[in-house]
């Protein structure tokens, strides 16, 4: 069955989507639909965690959300973590940290971080471990990305310390 | 109608009672799985995860009452933590923290997997389930609304509304087996409830029959071992019966997940080792 026009706010704007099926997750209608292709598509069960977004702010995948029932709410995608054209702290991390290799899960994982970063600047090993736990990455080994966390925690830290200063 | 994203119970049930092959939806987590595969095809849909009502928690003095659309994160954190330690164990072993945000108590119940995390504590607490629909509302408990393997006791046009907990004053445990720590779907569960008041424990198990269920047997038994004056650990003996007869209560399956006589024997283990978490003071 065909839906009825719909609109979504991505990224802080509207898009409109028309003639897309019921059935259609949030993944396949970012990708296909609107051309956001930075959210990935692996497993499509849930298992990945390499589409994962923020729904009004909570990391989820979105090959798990219906699409036309994410009307009013808030999405953020890979494509809206960078400032413009900028990339954002935690991408600056992974290039410092050398935490990509083939790629396919570093957007998952910078969406899962960002959030994770932003509700605790500070986190211990655990608790990084556990928020990154539904994101598999089959090449790195985590080292990398453990690495790339502690680099963005500390900057962020830094910065925060030279602003209480001020 | 297509996709309907409902804003009250009385919306929903109302939508549900005009068209009856409409598809609830609560956090997707196993529905669009299905959907994804191509095994099931979406028309009509409607959508509970923003209905207010659904998503609060009501507290007396001897009970709880959960709404069916609290998150397993909701689950998860201190406050209702702090009430419900094992329900909150269970909560945290589902899957990754994408899938605990998005996935729901009420879908948990709905789904009725035997390997449902939070099935095995529901069980153990004789939970309450508030059923709604159109024509009123009825009350189930959670082992006559589990009748199989993924079914339910939901009629036609019902949705889950809320359940009820009695508010238990004692140490829980909730243990699981499954290949890893995240993303894993349980091949043995355990919840080990003591009732201070009550002078009871229950013990429910999932994962190791076609639905969860209390082992009343252990149970009865472990009622007059146990030290309720100082809950100092049991001696071995008595552990080993308990165990023993937790795992002879089951009726595993072999599977690709794991084989019936490690299923019986995991089982036995974690009944032995939530008793002994229990027991707070340990033998000097």
């Amino acid at each position: 069955m065909i839906s009825e026009t719909y609109v979504l706010s991505v990224n802080r704007k509207n898009h409109e989507v028309a003639d897309a099926h019921t059935s259609e997750s949030l993944l396949w209608v970012l990708r296909e639909r609107l051309e956001l292709s930075g959210s990935k598509n692996a497993c499509e069960e849930g298992e990945c965690g390499s589409c994962t977004v923020l729904l009004d702010g909570d990391v989820v995948c979105s090959c798990l959300v219906l699409a036309a029932s994410a009307v009013g709410r808030e999405i953020i995608t890979i494509e809206g973590l960078g400032k413009g054209d900028e990339i954002s702290d935690i991408q600056q991390a992974f290039v410092e940290a050398g935490a990509v290799q083939c790629g396919f899960c570093t957007p998952g994982l910078l969406v899962t971080i960002d959030q994770m970063l932003d509700a605790d600047p500070d986190p211990d090993e655990l608790t990084v471990r556990e928020a990154i736990s539904g994101n598999l990455c089959r090449c790195t080994g985590y080292g990398r990305i453990l690495e790339a966390v502690r680099i963005a925690s500390g900057n962020r830290k830094n910065q925060s310390e030279k602003e209480d200063s001020k | 109608m297509g996709v309907i994203v409902a804003k009250s119970v009385n919306e929903a049930c109302a939508l549900l009672a005009e068209n009856p092959d409409t598809t609830v939806l609560a956090g997707g987590t196993d529905l669009m799985v299905q959907v994804n595969k191509g095994a099931s095809s979406l028309e009509n849909v409607v959508d509970l995860t923003r209905i207010s009502e659904l998503k609060g928690w009501t507290i007396n003095d001897s009970e709880i009452v959960l709404g069916s659309g609290i998150s397993y994160s909701d689950l998860s954190k201190p406050e209702l933590a702090s009430i419900l330690p094992a329900l909150a164990q269970a909560s945290r072993t589902v899957g990754s923290p994408q899938i605990r945000n998005a996935g729901t108590l009420g879908g948990n119940l709905a789904t009725a997997s035997p390997a449902g995390d939070t099935i095995p504590v529901l069980v153990a607490m004789n939970a309450i389930l508030k059923l709604r629909s159109s024509k009123g509302q009825r009350e189930i408990s959670v082992d006559e609304f589990v009748t199989g393997v993924k079914s339910n006791a939901l009629h036609a046009g019902e949705i889950i509304e809320s359940v009820r907990l009695p508010l238990l004053e004692g140490p829980q445990e909730f243990l699981k087996v499954g290949i890893r720590n995240a993303m894993v779907i349980s091949v043995v569960s355990l919840a080990l409830l003591v009732d201070d008041k009550g002078k009871s424990l229950r013990v429910g198990v999932g994962s190791v029959s076609p639905v969860p269920f209390r082992a009343t047997e252990a149970e009865e038994f472990i009622a007059g071992e146990f030290d309720w004056e100082n809950y100092s650990q049991l001696p071995e003996k008595v552990k080993s019966r308990f165990s023993k007869l937790v795992a002879d209560s089951t009726k595993p399956i072999d599977d690709h997940r794991g084989t019936a006589e490690y299923r019986k024997h995991s089982v036995a283990v974690l009944a032995k080792r939530a008793l002994e978490r229990v027991c707070i003071r340990t033998e000097s």
